[in-house]
């Protein structure tokens, strides 16, 4: 499995652990709606499993973006600052927020795999 | 409060059925938005047509020959002079100037039409029993539900219905048949827009928004929407921007107090409050209420402080977004009286971080009612 989730509805790919793409899922787009807002974290700092490391608002809400997993950012999505609707149009593909440098793989495996994530989204 | 408790409006099912999404709003669940979203929404309303259901507000009529003077024990504004079909902003006060309320008022044939917020009604209507339940009738209206269709194109719609509507002008009204129902029709709205506020018998309700929905204008909007219109269109909501701490003066709503109840005027005062707000009009306030711009494009939220360049600590924002149809950030802040000349700039604080915004004028979207 190379796509896992967070209670927090984030998701992070780790095909190229060097590079694990971060995002929000679906849901968390939905519930926001329009995304009109997105604060990216900084490239080159290290965030703990759990920090705040970006925020996402829509013209109703703002929402604080948690780190998945430890490690650094190598990478954001600069294209999110322009047309952060992109949330809301492709949230597991091209509107990914940041990539990180995970340092411990083993914060990954405890992430929920899909069938855990869907069952999380049925029972709310 | 659980979903079960929450009230329904009789456009309930319709907005279900419509995909909307459904949240907590006053004691009912309402639709925040439709499957099209807020944006979607609010630029329709700026460009055609949007219909809410707004029949969560209160709707009060107030009969008897003395029902006028008696409003006016309670609002600093002139009632007695408003002519018949003829509607006018109000506000409720408490006896330190604060507000309890606005509230639009209609002089119709033989009763005054009150539209009070959805939140403050139960209170209102016993404000208005126990304070002039003696010298008229106060009868809440329940049985009838509460539509808008705001928007540069709602008269086009709304005349196929009845024509004669198109003859009202901004803050008018009259009795109109629609879709088979007896409706009273304003032409006002909070959006900013052109555009009709229809009390309709509940009953009819749901007929009359499906036809208004077949019309080619017009797509349904929810509460989302309506906030971000209001916003920009620099309307007051109540509860955030106005409230029973904050007085009209120091909210900016001096325009509200007729001449007549001002100082000097034939009816003057005599409206709970009256001193301190007769000392403002005189002396001015320590705050205000102003429009801010960011000139960063960085939301700022209610709740968010406003600082000098100093880093003195100048009040704080009672409203805020991106605005949709201006695309930059806006809000409106209560800050010190003395930066709150236009242009001004001041910092907001977002999560630690300062950012620059610009006192402005409002609205932030230009009103474009029809005046005739």
């Amino acid at each position: 499995m190379t796509t896992m989730f967070t209670p927090d509805h984030e998701w992070i790919n780790i095909e190229d652990h060097e590079a694990a793409v971060v995002g929000i899922t679906p849901h968390a787009q939905d519930a926001l709606g329009d995304v009109v807002f997105v604060d990216l974290p900084e490239v080159g700092r290290t965030y703990k499993r759990g920090e705040v490391a970006g925020v996402v608002e829509s013209v109703k809400a703002a929402a604080d973006l948690y780190m998945p997993v430890e490690g650094e950012v190598v990478e954001v999505n600069e294209v999110l600052r322009k047309d952060p609707a992109l949330v809301n149009r492709d949230p597991m593909g091209n509107g990914w927020f940041f990539k990180v440098h995970v340092t411990r793989m083993e914060q990954f495996d405890e992430l929920m795999d899909p069938p855990a994530y869907d069952k999380l989204l049925k029972n709310l | 409060m659980s979903a079960a408790d929450l009230r329904h409006t009789a456009l309930h099912e319709l907005h279900v059925e419509l995909g909307a999404k459904m949240v907590p709003f006053a004691g009912y669940d309402m639709p925040v938005n439709y499957p099209d979203g807020i944006l979607a929404e609010h630029r329709h309303c700026r460009q055609s047509a949007a219909l809410f259901d707004v029949s969560h507000m209160g709707q009060l009529r107030l009969k008897g020959d003395d029902a006028a003077r008696a409003l006016e024990t309670l609002v600093p504004v002139d009632v007695v002079d408003l002519g018949l079909h003829k509607q006018r902003y109000a506000l409720f006060t408490n006896s330190q100037g604060g507000i309890l309320d606005d509230l639009m008022i209609t002089r119709r044939e033989g009763d005054l039409l009150l539209i009070v917020n959805a939140a403050c009604k139960e209170a209102d209507t016993r404000h208005l029993i126990t304070h002039i339940g003696q010298r008229c009738t106060v009868v809440p209206m329940p049985e009838r539900a509460l539509l808008a269709l705001q928007g540069p194109k709602a008269v086009k719609a709304l005349a196929r219905l009845n024509a004669e509507v198109a003859k009202l002008t901004f803050m008018t009204g009259g009795a109109f048949r629609l879709a088979g129902a007896d409706c009273f029709v304003t032409r006002s709205g909070y959006t900013g827009e052109d555009g009709f506020e229809i009390s309709v018998p509940a009953d009819d309700a749901v007929v009359l928004a499906k036809t208004l929905l077949q019309e080619p204008e017009v797509k349904p909007a929810g509460l989302g929407a309506r906030d971000t219109l209001r916003l920009e269109a620099g309307l007051c909501l109540y509860g955030h921007d106005i409230d029973d701490k904050s007085t009209p003066i120091e909210a900016g709503l001096t325009w509200a107090i007729q001449k007549v109840r001002r100082p000097g005027g034939a009816r003057a005062g005599h409206y709970p409050g009256a001193a301190a707000i007769e000392a403002q009009l005189a002396t001015g306030t320590a705050i205000k209420r102003v429009g801010l711009v960011g000139l960063e494009r960085m939301p700022v939220r209610e709740g968010a402080t406003i600082f000098d360049s100093h880093s003195h600590k100048l009040g704080h924002v009672t409203s805020g977004t991106i605005g949709p149809t201006v695309d930059q950030p806006i809000a409106m802040a209560y800050l010190a009286a003395d930066h709150t000349q236009l242009h001004h700039e001041v910092y907001a604080e977002v999560r630690g971080k300062r950012y620059p915004m610009r006192v402005s004028a409002m609205p932030f979207s230009p009103h474009r009612y029809y005046r005739g």
